[in-house]
């Protein structure tokens, strides 16, 4: 009988719906777990709302690290990151994130308020043109103009981030609209959106193609980016990688999607990728590029770009192939479908041992290397005892700069979806606050957020999640005293003119993760470090760790900027 | 080189700010480009006229478009039989020494005056850019004093020539 009159009762609604009810209700349909917010004027109406619900609610100190946070949940969980931010500057302040997720495919739905529609065009109070700001780095974005729209515009949102090629979707509401009335029933729509029909079959005659190609080539070489992530392919690849007996090279943020411990495993390419790999772009006969877009950091000057190959390209985004680079067998399809039609075709491997042992002489004579016998501590190492003391399977999160290359290269990844760091946009500031929304991702994970000292001050306030939500998260401060890369730069083609890129001066970061009831810790020496690291790594504490690494350690290989990929330079000690 | 490229689309708010934002974004050079509504409800179709430097600077143009949401169709018709039209308003002084001779010109373009005012005349012009162009060029020495081009807009002709033959006939 009780439970009878509880039925009655959520069945006829006595309270009014609002536009905020609905857009709870369509989240709750789409299963939203988190939602990344901060609160304000515009966006009221809806945080009133959020009072009662079910979602958890995340509350960072900035509201970029918000949208940070939530790029890092996408990376990990797959799933689209929830942003809500209020008007004006609650808005203007995600700008970067959303630019961020643009230029990596990470999919977001980010809600902001907007003054009401009456005086939208005044100059309101906290008014902002976010539509016309943020028309370049979205994939979508919408003004809500009437709250009947509201469940019909959440679906299409998470529909087109979440398909094709991912990205960040805006829908900027009104604060009327939020706040007022539904007049009409909720009609549930079909998703219709004759301009958006994402390609994921491949062409059956390319993939022919494709497949002759590998058997005749003397020198194949797949270079697989992070469409392969995206498209939870990374089986697929290791399959087809393994059947045709194709060495394979990552991209910075392709890491992961191959196993780097797999004998067909080259190594990562681009401005700091290792010999064998940019080498290995340059003299194949063969180079199929599975999910990556020919970045410049990664192909370097494009004339000197893989003179002597054929290109395939896999790619959902039609506009990727033939962008960069000249392709002559263009594959328009789902990494995962492509990869499958491959295997299913079983075509003859390429007769291409020479290829294999110049690969491996490669790999043998020109290895990543660094001092180890020098008495400070040096940063390669620190990344090195960190792969080995968490076996390879930490999410390791990072910011921008030389540290973000010592852990592409020295955190040998073996699985997927274990590795978040901002490549496209390289975004300073990114790193720790995506650690939050990887570790919220993935409760049980050990997640790494390693940042340099520059990088981690332009986020230090959202220490405060990590104490409010006692999140595990391990802060790993590589200490250089420098805006390191930007150091190695003026040292390399300014003649050491080191103009403002050192910072002697810093807080004490222990006694500012001390303030938010975080451990901190400043190491200064390997032995240190072997005794924190197993101390530390395997308990479900945050905690923050100061590495005092060598401040003139240079990350190299290098290319410099205009020059091709056979040109590195610090290939040997 | 120059390409005429037609797009169908959505007729939401923003549209068009998104497909111009696209041209300065990805730095393709826009000549012309007008915007109406189409045969179908809720569409509508824009014509533009850009320069690029060779044909897959084109198709990056055209496949960058296509990406857009609001997007239905894009087409680049450049190489098809098309009918491209352009409608230029020209305010032309004229005296009454002038008008005569203007009226002269006026003729074989098969224009048209739509105004006249004691020192002034606004002559209505059609046709393929070239022509407009050239007629421009023809009226400039008596003095243009405003004008205005509405950019080309174009679509493919009901039946395609098979030859791609350049035109060899006059412009008028
Ligand atoms: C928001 C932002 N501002 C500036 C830069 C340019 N930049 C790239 S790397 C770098 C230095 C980073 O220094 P730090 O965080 O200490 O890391 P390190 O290179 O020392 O490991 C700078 C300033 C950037 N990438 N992002």
């Amino acid at each position: 009988m009780l439970q009878e009159a509880a039925l009655t009762e959520t069945k006829t609604e006595t309270h009014p719906v609002t536009g905020a009810d609905l857009l709870l209700r369509a989240l709750e349909k789409e299963t939203v777990e988190v939602i990344f917010g901060y609160p304000g004027g515009a966006v009221l109406p809806i945080y009133d709302k959020l009072y009662h619900s079910k979602i958890l609610h995340v509350l960072p100190r900035h509201e970029q690290g918000g949208i940070h946070a939530a790029e890092g949940y996408a990376r990990i969980s797959g799933k689209p990151g929830v942003v809500i931010a209020t008007s004006g500057p609650g808005a203007t302040n995600i700008v970067t994130g959303l630019a961020d997720a643009m230029m990596d495919s990470l999919p977001l739905i980010v809600f902001t308020g907007q003054v009401a529609t009456g005086v939208i065009g005044s100059d309101a109070f906290q008014e902002a043109d976010i539509l016309g700001i943020t028309t370049p780095i979205t994939k979508y974005n919408y003004q809500v103009r009437s709250i009947e729209d509201i469940p019909r515009i959440v679906k299409e949102a998470f529909y087109i981030a979440s398909t094709g090629r991912p990205g960040p979707v805006l829908i900027d509401i009104p604060k009327d609209i939020a706040a007022g009335v539904s007049v009409q029933p909720e009609a549930e729509k079909e998703v219709n959106l004759p301009g958006y029909q994402p390609t994921l079959k491949p062409n059956y005659l390319q993939v022919r193609k494709l497949t002759e190609a590998v058997s005749r080539s003397k020198k194949p070489v797949i270079l697989a980016g992070a469409g392969v992530l995206h498209g939870r392919a990374s089986k697929e690849l290791k399959e087809y990688a393994e059947q045709q007996q194709i060495p394979v090279i990552h991209t910075l943020l392709g890491l992961g999607g191959f196993p780097a411990n797999h004998p067909l495993f080259i190594g990562m390419a681009g401005m700091h990728g290792c010999y064998a790999a940019n080498m290995g772009l340059t003299e194949c006969d063969l180079l199929i590029n599975i999910g990556a877009r020919f970045d410049d950091r990664l192909t370097g000057n494009l004339q000197h770009f893989a003179p002597h190959a054929a290109v395939a390209h896999i790619d959902i985004d039609p506009a990727e192939i033939g962008k960069n680079v000249p392709t002559s067998i263009p594959i328009v399809a789902d990494a995962k479908e492509a990869l499958d039609q491959l295997i299913l075709q079983d075509g003859k491997p390429p007769a291409h041992k020479e290829w294999m042992e110049t690969i491996m002489r490669w790999q043998e004579e020109y290895p990543y290397f660094y001092d180890k016998e020098s008495a400070g501590l040096k940063p390669q190492k620190v990344m090195e005892m960190l792969h080995s003391k968490t076996d390879g399977n930490a999410i390791v999160v990072t910011d921008v700069g030389q540290h973000q290359m010592w852990a592409a290269q020295y955190y040998r990844f073996n699985n997927a979806d274990k590795w978040v760091t901002s490549g496209g946009l390289g975004t300073m500031g990114f790193g720790f606050p995506a650690s939050i929304g990887a570790q919220l991702a993935d409760p049980e994970a050990c997640v790494l957020a390693i940042c340099g000292d520059g990088g981690f001050q332009m986020s230090t306030q959202e220490l405060a999640i990590i104490q409010e939500m006692n999140l595990p998260v391990k802060i790993i401060i590589f200490n250089n005293m420098a805006l390191g890369m930007v150091r190695q730069w003026q040292e390399i083609f300014y003649e050491s003119r080191f103009s403002h890129s050192k910072i002697p001066v810093q807080p004490s970061f222990v006694k500012l993760a001390e303030a938010y009831g975080i451990k901190g810790y400043v190491i200064q020496s390997e032995a240190e470090a072997e005794e924190l690291l197993d101390e530390v790594l395997h308990n479900r504490e945050p905690v923050l760790i100061d590495f005092r690494v060598d401040p003139d350690e240079n990350v190299y290989p290098m290319i410099a900027p205009g020059k091709g990929l056979h040109e590195m330079v610090g290939v040997k000690p | 080189m120059k390409r005429v490229i037609c797009l169908t689309v959505m007729n939401r708010p923003g549209v068009l700010n998104r497909i111009t934002n696209l041209f300065s974004k990805r730095n393709f050079n826009i000549e012309s480009i007008s915007v109406g509504l189409s045969e179908h409800e809720g569409m509508s179709r824009i014509t533009c006229v850009v320069h690029v430097e060779d044909s897959s600077a084109s198709e990056q143009i055209t496949k960058q478009l296509n990406k857009q949401i609001d997007v239905i169709k894009v087409t680049d018709i450049t190489d098809q039989s098309i009918v491209a039209r352009e409608l230029a308003l020209i305010k032309v002084q004229a005296v009454p020494y002038t008008r005569n001779e203007i009226y002269s010109l006026i003729e074989p373009f098969r224009a048209s005056v739509i105004d006249v005012s004691k020192d002034s005349m606004t002559v209505q012009i059609t046709g393929e850019s070239d022509k407009v162009e050239a007629f421009i060029e023809l009226i400039k020495p008596y003095g243009i004093k405003e004008l205005a081009r509405t950019g080309t807009t174009a679509f493919p002709r009901g039946t395609q020539r098979t030859s791609q033959q350049s035109k060899s006939y006059s412009i008028v």
